[in-house]
């Protein structure tokens, strides 16, 4: 079978590990081999393991903070439209924009927005909620969630090659290798 | 004492975070297990069925409060507040050791909370909106609940702002939305272990579809875990801001006895010393009839003691404070509060509270008291009964004895304040029960990197 058919038919190769040390060098190794196009599975965060695929930072902490700004200047705003401009009351001569009564409210809509932004850009970034996705072919993939720890080179890497990347692979010394179907 | 003792109790004050000869396997099944294996008891069944009748007594008394409004309570003016404020305070002040467990002691990295904070959130999703409730039924027209808040209406009007009610109504509704969104996020990875541990096809798909199709990526987990620092960052002000706005309810207001600086840090205390107690009470029985001590260890309970000997110490601070500044003061009003608590009508309450929030806990500082499950749930149980004592005096005595004498009065809770209190701890009990059959009580994922195999070696 040449290249230029198989490459496309499979989503890309799965090795699997025994340890999240293992998995780590495996990661770096690609890396260092030149491949880009790959993801680590782990049963729990490794910081070290998305380090070594070269994922280094994520947008969540900027969304969550528009979320927190978002939040609190529509909470402010809303107070000061409704006790200035729609609806005002002197109560007590006290003035109509007495901001420090609202910064309770403009607090808890600043935690609000930011809590409900940082998760679903989460989500979001994440591509989630998924249900289907080509990795939970392999059979052994199903043990991410208790006890293994898998590296995934996806197909549609430029130096990804069935034989190639197998051969690769196997000198990483992993428990299994799988070809991951579409 | 003997050495050797002394020997056992410098062993017994640090046992370890994790029992011994766990691996990522056993941890899975051990908490997997008691959701997806184990059989129905009798055990659970009993709790279950407390919880339900006594939830049943809460359908009947909110009926009735429908059909007959809030007449039916013993609240009378002056004393307007009655028993929905204090159950109000008390469960709201019960979620807040939840939100301490699963957000600030992850911030100071004080990983041993791995073990308890799902269900401590739990407890504060549960205690919420037993508390939620209360204000909503105190209302006295709970199907117009929704005026609270501001939106566009044709009557024209907007909510007070400057009234630390309408603060109450976005504390707490964030506070509710704020824990479900942290207890969900710490849950999905959980969800997805237990799709692929169930062998119950309905149950697989109800797992599969709230895991959202986890699938454990590295890029996932670091975009998970940068929200997850951040959820425990913005919950940390939050949880504390919550109870600082319960306590404004009072201290805004002019009563004697309430209207004093020393209430927030008071009442955020107050919370948190009733919250591990309430983590004491679950956790010492679940730990036990589920097999989990490996997992929730004598280190839990010891490191929970401290803590409400610590809060516990906050709060007698509180009750000094407060008799201080009644008799320094020189307000006549508030000399005569102090003493109205002390000799009035209501006594006998205000000295209970002093023996079993003060007194009683002091035994606390033994390490042997410390490691002893038995004495640990007694204490837990008698801080409980303390605290909702504490808002009742609070309450009570300060709204039935005010300024004039001419407007005093006495409040004597009705069978249906009791009714509806019962009823809201058994809808908490009947909520905890189900928990612990559907969902992980503990969370997996947490426990894997408590583990010494999940270190990567360089």
């Amino acid at each position: 079978m040449s290249h230029a058919v198989t490459a496309p038919s499979i989503f890309g190769l799965m090795a699997e590990f025994e340890t999240p040390t293992d998995l780590v060098r495996a990661c770096k190794a690609a890396y260092a081999e030149g491949y880009r196009d790959m993801d680590a599975y782990s049963p729990f965060p490794i910081e070290a393991a998305s380090e070594a695929i070269g994922f280094h930072k994520s947008a969540v902490p900027l969304i969550t903070l528009i979320g927190g700004i978002l939040g609190g200047t529509s909470g402010f705003a809303l107070q000061y439209w409704i006790n200035v401009i729609a609806y005002p009351l002197n109560i007590g001569g006290k003035p109509y924009n007495s901001w420090p009564a609202f910064i309770v409210p403009t607090f808890e809509m600043t935690i609000l927005f930011a809590g409900l932004v940082g998760m679903f850009g989460m989500f979001a970034l994440n591509g989630l909620p998924r249900p289907y996705h080509p990795v939970f072919h392999v059979e052994q993939f199903s043990k991410v969630t208790r006890d293994r720890f898998f590296l995934c080179v996806e197909a549609t890497d430029p130096k990804f090659d069935l034989t190639g990347t197998q051969q690769f692979m196997e000198r990483l010394k992993p428990l299994s290798i799988a070809e991951v179907p579409h | 004492m003997a050495g050797v003792d002394e020997k056992n109790l410098a062993l017994l004050d640090e046992p370890p975070v994790i029992g011994p000869g766990q691996t990522f396997d056993s941890v899975t099944d051990t908490i997997t297990d008691v959701v997806l294996k184990r059989p129905i008891g009798l055990g659970w069944l009993a709790g279950l069925a407390v919880g339900m009748s006594l939830l049943g007594l809460l359908g009947v008394a909110v009926t009735y409060l429908f059909l007959r409004g809030v007449g039916i309570w013993g609240i009378e003016i002056p004393v307007g507040w009655g028993f929905a404020i204090i159950n109000f305070v008390w469960w709201i002040g019960i979620g807040h050791a939840g939100t301490l467990i699963s957000a600030i002691l992850l911030l100071f990295k004080q990983t041993w909370r791995n073990s308890i904070n799902r269900f401590a959130e739990a407890m504060t999703l549960f205690a919420v909106a037993c508390a939620g409730m209360f204000p909503l039924l105190h209302m006295g027209r709970p199907w117009l609940g929704y005026w609270m808040f501001p939106y566009p209406n044709s009557m024209g009007v907007w909510p007070q702002f400057r009234s630390p009610l309408v603060w109450d109504v976005f504390a707490v509704s964030t506070y509710a939305t704020i824990s479900a969104v942290f207890w969900f996020v710490g849950l999905v990875p959980d969800f997805a272990t237990m799709r692929e541990g169930a062998t119950n096809p309905f149950a697989r798909k109800v797992y599969g579809m709230l895991s959202l199709g986890w699938r454990g990526s590295a890029r996932h987990w670091t975009r998970y875990e940068a929200l997850y620092i951040l959820l425990a960052g913005i919950s940390t002000p939050l949880v504390l801001s919550v109870h600082t706005v319960v306590s404004f309810d009072f201290a805004i207001a002019i009563v004697p006895g309430w209207h004093t600086t020393i209430f927030p840090p008071y009442f955020v205390a107050g919370a948190i010393y009733s919250g591990f107690a309430m983590v004491l009470v679950l956790a010492i029985p679940i730990r036990k009839y589920y097999g989990l001590e490996d997992m929730i260890t004598m280190r839990h309970l010891q490191n929970s003691a401290k803590i409400m000997l610590a809060t516990g110490l906050i709060v007698g601070y509180g009750y000094f404070f407060e008799a201080f500044i009644g008799l320094y003061s020189g307000s006549t009003y508030e000399r005569f509060m102090l003493h109205n608590r002390w000799f009035g009508p209501y006594a006998a309450f205000y000295w209970a509270l002093i023996l079993l929030n003060l007194l009683v806990p002091q035994v606390l500082w033994w390490p042997k008291v410390r490691s002893s499950t038995s004495w640990l749930f007694g204490i837990s149980l008698v801080v409980l009964v303390g605290m909702w004592l504490e808002r009742f005096i609070i309450i009570v005595t300060s709204l039935s004895r005010d300024f004039l004498p001419s407007s005093w009065g006495h409040y004597v809770p009705t069978r249906w304040d009791w009714a509806t209190y019962a009823g809201t701890i058994g809808l908490f009990t009947a909520a905890i029960f189900i928990f612990i059959r559907i969902v992980p009580a503990i969370s997996i994922f947490e426990m894997r990197m408590l583990l010494p195999q999940s270190e990567v070696k360089e």
